[in-house]
């Protein structure tokens, strides 16, 4: 006889959470769970908290209080088996601007375990999929701040991650890059998605659950 | 996780191929020790130098030229958000201590192989000392690449990074520059090397580099994290 499937632990769960920038509350009372696979839009104004929420599920900060859990790892005590794992597009292209756009691909596969040969092959796959090919061998200083942001997304999803972490994904791009990005980062990439941005109306429609971040008022999850 | 190997080797060939590109460090360095030998040769007005009025300048200059490659030995992963794309490597952080003391190590090298020779011909009248200098220098480089980079990855998120670095670094090399010109004095004295207590300074050297290279192994997670 099989036994009944168990729920599935939700890929992200939050609760209570705070962070403080010294005596500054960046983010107070955030909660939600969002299941795997499903989006979760956050909106709010400037200040309201929505990168450091980011930033705290990607690990890249400690949280003042509360709990987050992420990918059934609890955070930060569990970050290290996080890492890998996530997708990470931030305000900044992670990119080195002396190196060219290939050269930083293939370097971040190298920080991911990915093996050459197969690196080789997903680099130029995630090239032409953003309409960047024929650009990548040009140093990232001498790209346009939409170029770059192009090829952050290939960096973002190189290492094919469980959980993409996106801030505000369309900045920089025009309507062919928006398009062109959709494929790699948009909802039928069939990945646990979080996306912060400016944009509720292009956005939304794609959102399972959606967050209100607001400066000194509670979080809302609707 | 990704093998330490395979990740300090990406770090390290990143590191080392932009600055072949951009020649942001080597080159100042490489200026900075020869203009201070030139100010050093007309300012005490001597044309030959031995003992430890040759190490005083030969280690006072290599120090001075390590701190501006010191200095920006970070500013990359700062200013372009390396830090952040190393964090959320599968990768054990320590290896980035490991590559950025290896590429520090690899300039002050090239410095030397500048330095030295223009040292010799300022101001030695032979180059016997040379050869065995050449384990000073090993170790010398390996401290400082050592303390440099602990430092240098505290001062990067600081606006006075410039003045931070030497602030806190030279107190910190104060006892490896005493054994580097302690081990450097005999190999130049006048009439040619000897190896009085040439031994002792090596294994002064040694320890300093064993104990900051366990604290800079140990501490580096930490510093960075938020």
């Amino acid at each position: 006889m099989r036994s009944s499937p168990e729920k599935a632990e939700p890929a992200i769960v939050v609760a209570a959470l705070r962070r403080d920038y010294g005596d500054r509350p960046a983010l107070d009372g955030v909660a939600f769970e969002l299941a795997a696979g499903e989006s979760l839009v956050v909106l709010g104004p400037n200040g309201a908290g929505k990168t450091t929420l980011l930033r705290i599920l990607a690990t890249l900060l400690r949280p003042s209080g509360g709990e987050a859990r992420v990918l059934g790892c609890s955070l930060p005590s569990e970050a290290w088996k996080l890492r890998g794992k996530i997708g990470y597009l931030g305000h900044e292209p992670l990119l080195y601007r002396d190196l060219s756009g290939r050269e930083n691909l293939h370097f971040q596969a190298r920080l991911h375990g990915i093996e050459r040969e197969a690196a080789e092959a997903r680099i130029e796959e995630l090239l032409r999929t953003i309409g960047m090919d024929r650009r990548a061998d040009e140093r990232v200083a001498e790209l346009s701040a939409g170029m770059r942001q192009r090829l952050s997304i290939c960096r973002c999803v190189l290492h094919q991650p469980e959980l993409l972490l996106l801030d505000e994904p369309d900045s920089n791009l025009d309507v062919e890059g928006r398009d062109l990005a959709r494929e790699l980062i948009g909802p039928g990439t069939g990945r646990t998605r979080v996306v912060v941005t400016h944009d509720p109306e292009r956005h939304l429609p794609e959102a399972d659950q959606v967050l209100r971040l607001g400066i000194g008022e509670r979080a809302v999850v609707s | 996780m990704t093998p330490s190997r395979t990740a300090f080797a990406a770090i390290l060939a990143k590191d080392l191929r932009s600055e072949l590109r951009t020649l942001q460090s080597l080159p100042a360095m490489a200026l900075f020790s020869v203009t201070t030998f030139v100010i050093f040769r007309f300012g005490l007005d001597r044309t030959s130098l031995s003992g430890s009025l040759a190490a005083g300048v030969l280690w006072a200059t290599l120090l001075f030229a390590g701190v501006l490659g010191i200095n920006r030995l970070f500013v990359a992963e700062r200013e372009e958000g390396g830090f952040d794309a190393i964090r959320l490597a599968p990768i054990d952080r320590s290896v980035l201590f490991a590559a950025k003391v290896a590429a520090l190590l690899i300039y002050l090298a090239a410095l030397e192989l500048v330095a030295v020779p223009i040292f010799a011909v300022f101001f030695l009248d032979g180059g016997a000392g040379l050869g065995p200098l050449v384990a000073v220098l090993l170790l010398t480089d390996l401290g400082l690449a050592a303390t440099g980079t602990l430092i240098s990855s505290m001062a990067v998120n600081s606006r006075a990074r410039d003045l931070l670095v030497p602030l806190v670094l030279l107190p910190l090399v104060v006892p490896l520059m005493i054994a580097a010109t302690g081990a450097t004095e005999p190999l130049l004295s006048l009439g040619g090397p000897s190896y009085h207590r040439f031994g002792t300074w090596l294994m002064v050297l040694g320890l300093y580099d064993l104990i900051f290279s366990l604290v800079g192994y140990a501490v580096f997670d930490f510093l960075l994290e938020d």
